[in-house]
C-alpha cells in the first residue's frame, strides 16, 4: 500500500522536470545578462578613475554582501510602495515575479562575476601585456587580443562555480510564486503531503549540477588544448567555492 | 522614516534587535555544529577506513549539488514526520511541530557541514607532513599531535575558506524566513504589510545584512594575524 503512494507522487515527475526548465530558464537568461554586466563592471572596479571605481565597489559591496532573498523581495514586493514606479512604464515588466527574478539575478551574479573577472584580469602574467606592447600593439587591442582571452580562461573554473551556485541559488523564485523546480515540489507537496517529492526534486538538481559541470569541464578542457597534451583541470566539483 | 525604525512607540526597532540577535543565534549556533561536522566530514575523508569515506563523499556530494532551501524544507517537513512517527509508537496521536529554529539550526547545520568538510580536508592537507613525523619521533601520541601540531596549523590554513563560508551562513539565514521564525525578513515583510511600505523595511534588513556581513569581514584579518602567531615573518 505504501509503494502505491510512492507511484503516485512518482507520476508528478513530468511536472518537476517542467519546474526544471523554468529554473534553467532563469538560470541561463540571468547567467548571460550578469555576464554582459560584469565585464564592464570588473572594468571600472580596476579603473583608476575614482568615479568609476567608487560606484562599482559599492555596487559589489551591496550585492554580495546581502542576501540574494533581500534583494529578490525589495524588487518584487518592495517597488510597489513608490507610486512613480507603479504608474510608470516599467510597470508591467517589474509587476512580473519572472522578471523581477532574472533582474536581481542578474544584478547579483554580475556582482560576484565581476569580483571573479577582477582578480583574472589582475593575474594575467605581466610579461605578456609587456611583449605585445613591444610588438606595437595598442592599449585597445592588447586588451582584445591578450587581456580579455587569457582572463577568460584563468576565470572559467570559477564562472563554473558560479553558474552551480545561481542554479542552487534560484530556488527562491518559490517565495515570489514562480513554479521553477521548487515551487512546483512545494505546490504538489501542500496538495499530497508527499515527502518523497522533496527526494525527487533533490534528484533533479543532483542531474542538473552533475550535467552542467560535466559540460563546463568539456568547455574547460577544450579551451585549453594548445595547453597540454591531457586536460588541464578537473571538472569543477559542485559548488566547490562557497558563495561569500 | 526614523519613526517607523526606530525604538519609539511606531517604531520597529525593538523588533528588529530582537530579529537580529536570532539571527546571530542562528548563525553562531550552526556555525559550531557545522564545524563539528566538518571535522568528523574532513576525518573520514582523510581516513582509513573505506566505508566512512565513502559516507563523506555521499553527504558532501548531495548537501553541495542541491539547493540550501530544500535542505530546509526538507529538514523541517521531514522532522516533524519522523518526530510524529516516533509518538505514535510510544502511543501519543497527535499533531507534532518542531521548534523553528532547531530545524533551521539543522539544516543549516548539515549544509555548512558539507561546505565545510572540503575546506578542513584542503587545511589539513596542507600542514606539512615533516612536522607530524617530527611530532611522531618526540613520541606524541596521536590525539596530542593532533591538539598540538595538526589543529592549530589547520586552522590557519582554514580561515579564509571558513570566512567564506560564515559569510554565506550568515546570508543563508534569510532562507530560515520560509519557516516562519521571526528574524528579519519575516519581521521586515509583517512591518512592511502594517505600514504599507515594504521597500522601507526590506531595504533594513538589507542594511542590516550589510552590517553583518561587513563586521565579519572587518574580523577577519585580525583573526588571520592571530592564526599566524607562530609563524615566522620574513
Amino acid at each position: 500500500m505504501e509503494w502505491s503512494l510512492y507511484l503516485e507522487s512518482l507520476q508528478k515527475f513530468p511536472d518537476l522536470v517542467r519546474g526544471a526548465g523554468l529554473t534553467l530558464e532563469l538560470v541561463f537568461i540571468s547567467l548571460v545578462l550578469g555576464f554582459l554586466l560584469a565585464v564592464p563592471v570588473a572594468l571600472a572596479r580596476l579603473s583608476p578613475n575614482p568615479l568609476l571605481r567608487y560606484p562599482a565597489s559599492a555596487y559589489t559591496f551591496f550585492f554580495r554582501g546581502t542576501p540574494l532573498l533581500v534583494q529578490i523581495y525589495l524588487l518584487y514586493y518592495g517597488l510597489g510602495q513608490f507610486p512613480w514606479v507603479t504608474n510608470g512604464i516599467l510597470w508591467p515588466v517589474l509587476r512580473e515575479a519572472f522578471w523581477c527574478a532574472i533582474i536581481s539575478f542578474t544584478l547579483n551574479t554580475a556582482a560576484y562575476q565581476a569580483e571573479l573577472l577582477r582578480g583574472a584580469i589582475a593575474a594575467v602574467p605581466h610579461g605578456e601585456i609587456e611583449a605585445a606592447r613591444a610588438c606595437g600593439m595598442n592599449k585597445f587591442l592588447i586588451f582584445r587580443r591578450i587581456t580579455i582571452p587569457r582572463a577568460l580562461r584563468l576565470a572559467l573554473p570559477a564562472l563554473g562555480n558560479e553558474m552551480i551556485l545561481m542554479l542552487k541559488s534560484s530556488a527562491i523564485v518559490s517565495t515570489i510564486t514562480l513554479m521553477d523546480l521548487m515551487g512546483t515540489t512545494r505546490t504538489i507537496y501542500a496538495r499530497s503531503l508527499a515527502l518523497e517529492l522533496f527526494f525527487y526534486a533533490g534528484v533533479i538538481y543532483l542531474v542538473l549540477t552533475f550535467v552542467l559541470t560535466r559540460l563546463w569541464g568539456m568547455l574547460e578542457w577544450r579551451l585549453s588544448r594548445h595547453l597540454a597534451l591531457q586536460p588541464m583541470s578537473r571538472p569543477a566539483v559542485p559548488g566547490e567555492v562557497a558563495r561569500a | 522614516m526614523l519613526d517607523l525604525i526606530g525604538f519609539g512607540k511606531t517604531g520597529w526597532g525593538n523588533q528588529y534587535a530582537a530579529a537580529l540577535l536570532l539571527v546571530i543565534e542562528l548563525a553562531v549556533t550552526s556555525f559550531g555544529f557545522g564545524f563539528v561536522l566538518g571535522l568528523l566530514g574532513a576525518w573520514a575523508k582523510l581516513g582509513h577506513s573505506r566505508a566512512a569515506r565513502r559516507l563523506a563523499d555521499v553527504y558532501t556530494t548531495i548537501i553541495r549539488g542541491v539547493p540550501e532551501l530544500l535542505v530546509i524544507w526538507i529538514v523541517f517537513f521531514g522532522s516533524s514526520i519522523a518526530l510524529q512517527k516516533i509518538f505514535a509508537l510510544l502511543g501519543h496521536d497527535e499533531y507534532v511541530e518542531v521548534d523553528a529554529f532547531w530545524s533551521g539550526v539543522f539544516a543549516l547545520s548539515i549544509v555548512f557541514g558539507a561546505f565545510s568538510t572540503e575546506v578542513l580536508r584542503g587545511a589539513f592537507l596542507a600542514v606539512p607532513k615533516g612536522q607530524i613525523e617530527a611530532a611522531k619521533a618526540c613520541g606524541m601520541s596521536k590525539v596530542l599531535i593532533f591538539r598540538r601540531i595538526q589543529f592549530p596549523q589547520m586552522v590557519r590554513f582554514a580561515i579564509p575558506g571558513l570566512s567564506n563560508l560564515w559569510l554565506s551562513l550568515l546570508k543563508d539565514t534569510s532562507l530560515i524566513s520560509v519557516v516562519a521564525l521571526d528574524e528579519i525578513i519575516r519581521v521586515s515583510r509583517i512591518a512592511g504589510e502594517a505600514t504599507h511600505q515594504p521597500f522601507t523595511f526590506y531595504f533594513a534588513a538589507a542594511v542590516l545584512y550589510l552590517g553583518l556581513t561587513t563586521v565579519s569581514t572587518a574580523i577577519q584579518r585580525p583573526l588571520e594575524r592571530w592564526a599566524d602567531r607562530g609563524v615566522r615573518r620574513v
